[in-house]
């Protein structure tokens, strides 16, 4: 089946989220749709999938314009899209997800769940999924519950598979089993769309590229041909340098000791599991690590968000353990949130507001019981200059920024005084190029005046890149440790530690 | 170690940033077309919900005239109208108050019962005093107390975690009936009732009426100059205030606020506490300003219509005061209405209702009158 849009544009009010979008989507191929936060991918998929209806353009299937009111007619057309964020009910086998909502049934409305684990089965065999029709969800790894979507969407006939960030939440195995996939699905015939803003993933996986960039296609083309760097210029719209710049580090005294850390989840499960962690001032320490693993965990245990069980967190020197958030805080933590739209910043405060967010007390900003708002809005505006924020005035709400400006303001607010440790937890997901260049260009600098500085990322990429020194989490232990100098580690190890094929063998 | 923060030097680039923008056409919309769109809808409904009910065309004229009238048609209205205020707002700031920081407080008519009742108390009690000391103490008093009963929901949240609105609204039962239960003693009885009602409140416990040099019946006070404070005093509390920075990113963000540092427990106590006090002072000004005495009930609702006065009033100080001045006006009017036109004072409370109902949902504003408004971008960009 053969999908055509055709001079789409989407507008949100004064916004045009696509402009006169063309794209062409072949059976037997997967198409790469390549382009940043905020290019309009989403919006362009949930077009097709009649989520949204287009102000302009036609969608024409195999030749033939269509025209779809809601998601029910795209899915009877055969498209079907894999949300990012897996839409499973954890309590439920894989069959019975699969059949939700469209259920084989017997006489009476019996709900006939022998031939859905049959169908569910042959559509595994058909395309090399392996997945156990009879599994509970909440059992699952991640890498599996993402092919449970797909045997859903597979389920409901779609012959056009759209697949929004798929590998976002994979370890590098998985992805290189869930390319398996999506290569058998292409033999088979089907189309599919691989949304990504991965520059290598998308050259390894497409057999042709598009790319968006402010709601046009600003370039289209061959994998075979193209590179890392060209896709990077089309896709930013401006040469993109994908190495931080750094010399090699200097580590000093120790800025951080964690000695055989133990961290409970609410659910009295353990998330951080006796371990033990140095960062020395003047080094970048990145933990790599599949999401769910205990990052989290860790971080609220260094910040104080979080109690622990057992063991120690040395600050400079101090014992920290049962420190409260402000006081580290103003021994000069920096701690950069893993989501600021959670808890890095409030929406509905003005951005002045949010850089003051956790030193409002200090001092520095305070006149007795009153905040001196003029002294904040004036260094808010020294912030937004330095820190290359674009916003009109420092008294906008945060909420109206864009995802790279808000993080440049938490990376800001957090940077621009005193600090000794810098802890950045997935310090730029989800932003465009420019924005990731810049905070990890300010990392660096942190590191090179002599703070600490340790790093978790879901992406390897940005791991690699940052660190001087590398740990793997795997099941609250650190499994793993390599020395990154001049960005040497051995990736496929690293791949392997966060998949726990080192469990027990090291650090 | 970046850079020390001290008094920066800001070039072009900074200054520009500074300018404060004016003020967006969306939030005009949402500040005032909305609310005075709302009032509007609410006395057109009604006027059909009396014809409904078999008034007739010049009679609902009428009351509407009486409205007007009674609440802002004479200086004895006016007087009326900013004394049915004066409680309305204050009980209103502290549930604002609330509101910024994130609770949901269903108390005050308890808090207002016992602060206006330990006024009354404390006033009585302490009878030598002169009036500079006994009124400002004898406010002070309901204050205090309103507060501390608030806390009590405060620390129960903050300690198990129990819901104000359940452990508010179960304040309230309670103290209904302790009021009634202290209205006997014999320390607080009026002497030779055997009815619940307290001893009055001497003269240098009143708060003094303003205009009684025109006319004695006019019954506005001096708790209007503690309304007026109390507007100003909660404004810088809530943005110019360290506390109130706390309360207000509490309220719109817990999980930011923890990563931030502040202790939520510290909050939750303080700002129930503050919204109590004045709770509490809105009870006290009722005694002193107007009743003289307390009774079972003397808080006829005005720590519940304080509750929409907040909401109508966008938990903004200066919106609940507008907000209070037409709830006051509202109610003086009705009993213009009621004695002009026969028509029940009940309606009072269902246009208030309907005001409310309007406010809380501003879309149904913007459906019925679309003229009023610019056309909406709601999906408003941004493809995630």
């Amino acid at each position: 089946m053969d999908v055509e849009l055709r001079g789409i544009t989407k507008r949100f009010g004064p916004v045009v989220a696509n402009a006169g979008v063309n794209l062409e989507i072949k059976g037997g191929e997967v198409l790469g749709l390549l382009g940043e936060n905020g290019a309009g991918k989403s919006t362009l998929m949930n077009v097709l999938c009649g989520l949204y209806h287009q102000d302009e353009g036609e969608i024409l299937i195999d030749g033939k314009p269509v025209k779809f009111d809601g998601p029910g007619a795209s899915i009877a057309a055969g498209i079907g899209m894999v949300h990012q964020h897996f839409m499973l009910v954890p309590v439920f086998t894989v069959a019975e997800n699969v059949v939700l909502g469209v259920e084989p049934t017997g006489r009476f409305d019996r709900l006939d769940l022998e031939t859905a684990r049959a169908q569910v089965r042959e559509i595994n065999d058909k395309y090399g999924l392996e997945v156990n029709p009879d599994a509970l969800i909440e059992d699952l790894p991640v890498g599996i519950q993402q092919r449970v979507e797909i045997l859903k969407v597979l389920f409901r006939s779609a012959d056009v598979l759209i697949l929004d960030e798929p590998t976002a939440v994979l370890t590098p195995q998985e992805v290189d089993d869930f390319f398996e996939i999506v290569k058998s699905l292409r033999d088979a015939g089907k189309a599919i769309v691989f949304i990504t803003h991965k520059l290598h993933e998308i050259l390894e996986i497409s057999d042709r590229i598009s790319v968006l960039r402010a709601g046009r296609i600003t370039g289209e083309g061959d994998p075979r041909q193209l590179t890392e760097e060209q896709l990077a210029e089309m896709m930013v719209g401006r040469p993109v340098s994908f190495t931080v710049d750094k010399t090699p580090a200097t580590p000093g005294q120790p800025m951080l000791d964690i000695k055989d850390l133990v961290v409970m989840r609410d659910n009295d499960e353990i998330a951080v599991n006796h371990l033990s962690l140095t960062v020395n001032s003047g080094e970048v320490v990145g933990i790599a690590g599949v999401q769910g693993n205990g990052q989290t965990a860790l971080v609220e245990a260094i910040t104080g968000l979080t109690h622990t069980s057992s063991g120690a967190i040395v600050f400079d020197g101090d014992d920290i353990t049962r420190m409260s958030v402000r006081e580290r805080h103003r021994r000069g933590m920096a701690h950069i949130p893993e989501d600021r739209h959670k808890s890095g910043m409030i929406a509905n405060f003005t951005i002045a507001e949010n850089m003051v967010l956790n030193s409002y007390y200090d001092d520095e900003y305070a006149r007795g019981a009153a905040i001196d708002w003029p002294h904040v809005s004036e260094t808010a505006a020294a912030f937004c200059v330095d820190f290359d924020i674009r916003t009109p005035s420092v008294f906008l709400q945060a909420g109206n920024l864009s995802g790279g400006n808000q993080q440049k303001m938490v990376v800001a607010r957090e940077l621009e005084r005193e600090t000794k440790l810098v802890i950045a937890a997935q310090p730029t997901r989800g932003l465009d190029v420019g924005s990731i260049e810049y905070i990890h260009k300010r990392l660096i600098g942190s590191r090179d005046e002599g703070d600490g500085v340790l790093i978790v990322s879901s992406e390897l990429d940005e791991i690699m890149a940052l660190s001087d020194r590398i740990v793997v989490m795997y099941k609250g232990r650190i499994v793993a440790q390599f020395d990154n100098t001049g960005g040497k580690a051995d990736r496929n190890a690293i791949g392997l530690a966060m998949a726990g094929a080192t469990e027990g063998a090291a650090a | 170690m970046t850079t020390s923060i001290g008094k920066r030097e800001l070039d072009d680039a900074g200054r520009a940033l500074l300018n404060r923008s004016t003020r967006g056409r969306q939030d005009f919309e949402d500040l005032v077309v909305v609310p005075v769109f709302a009032v509007i809808v609410a006395l057109i409904l009604g006027a059909l919900i009396m014809f409904a009910t078999g008034v007739d065309l010049p009679t609902i004229g009428k009351s509407f005239v009486a409205l007007a009238k009674g609440s802002v048609g004479s200086l004895s209205a006016v007087s009326e109208t900013l004394t049915a205020a004066i409680p309305l707002v204050l009980a209103g700031l502290g549930l604002g108050l609330g509101f910024r920081a994130g609770l949901f407080n269903i108390g005050a008519e308890g808090q207002l019962l016992l602060g206006g009742t330990a006024a009354v108390v404390f006033s009585f009690t302490f009878d030598g005093l002169p009036f500079a000391l006994l009124m400002p103490l004898s406010l002070l008093a309901g204050a205090v107390v309103g507060g501390l009963y608030a806390s009590i929901a405060g620390i129960l949240k903050a300690t198990t975690g129990a819901h104000e609105v359940i452990s508010t609204i179960m304040l309230n039962l309670i103290s209904f009936q302790l009021l009634n239960y202290l209205l006997r003693q014999p320390f607080i009885q009026k002497e030779g009732r055997s009815d619940p009602i307290s001893k009055s409140v001497p003269d240098a416990g009143q708060l003094p009426r303003l205009l009684d040099w025109i006319d004695p019946n006019l019954r506005v006070h001096a708790g209007l100059f503690l309304m007026l404070g109390a507007v100003a005093l909660v404004w810088w509390l809530l943005f110019r205030s360290k506390i109130g920075f706390a309360f207000r990113a509490s309220g719109e963000n817990p999980d930011a606020a923890r990563y931030a540092g502040i202790k939520s427990g510290l909050v939750i106590v303080a700002a129930m506490g503050t919204a109590g006090a004045l709770a509490g002072l809105a009870g006290a000004a009722q005694v002193l300003g107007v009743l003289d005495r307390a009774s079972p009930g003397f808080s006829a609702g005005i720590g519940f219509d304080a509750i929409a006065l907040a909401l109508l009033g966008r938990s903004h100080p200066v919106g609940i005061l507008f907000a209070g001045l037409l709830f006051g006006g509202l109610e003086a009017g009705g009993r213009q209405m009621q004695v002009d036109a026969g028509v029940s004072i009940d309606l009072i409370a269902i246009i208030q209702a309907l005001i409310i109902v309007f406010i809380a949902a501003p879309l149904l504003v913007r459906a019925i009158f679309p003229w009023g408004f610019r056309k909406s971008d709601n999906a408003s960009g941004g493809s995630q």
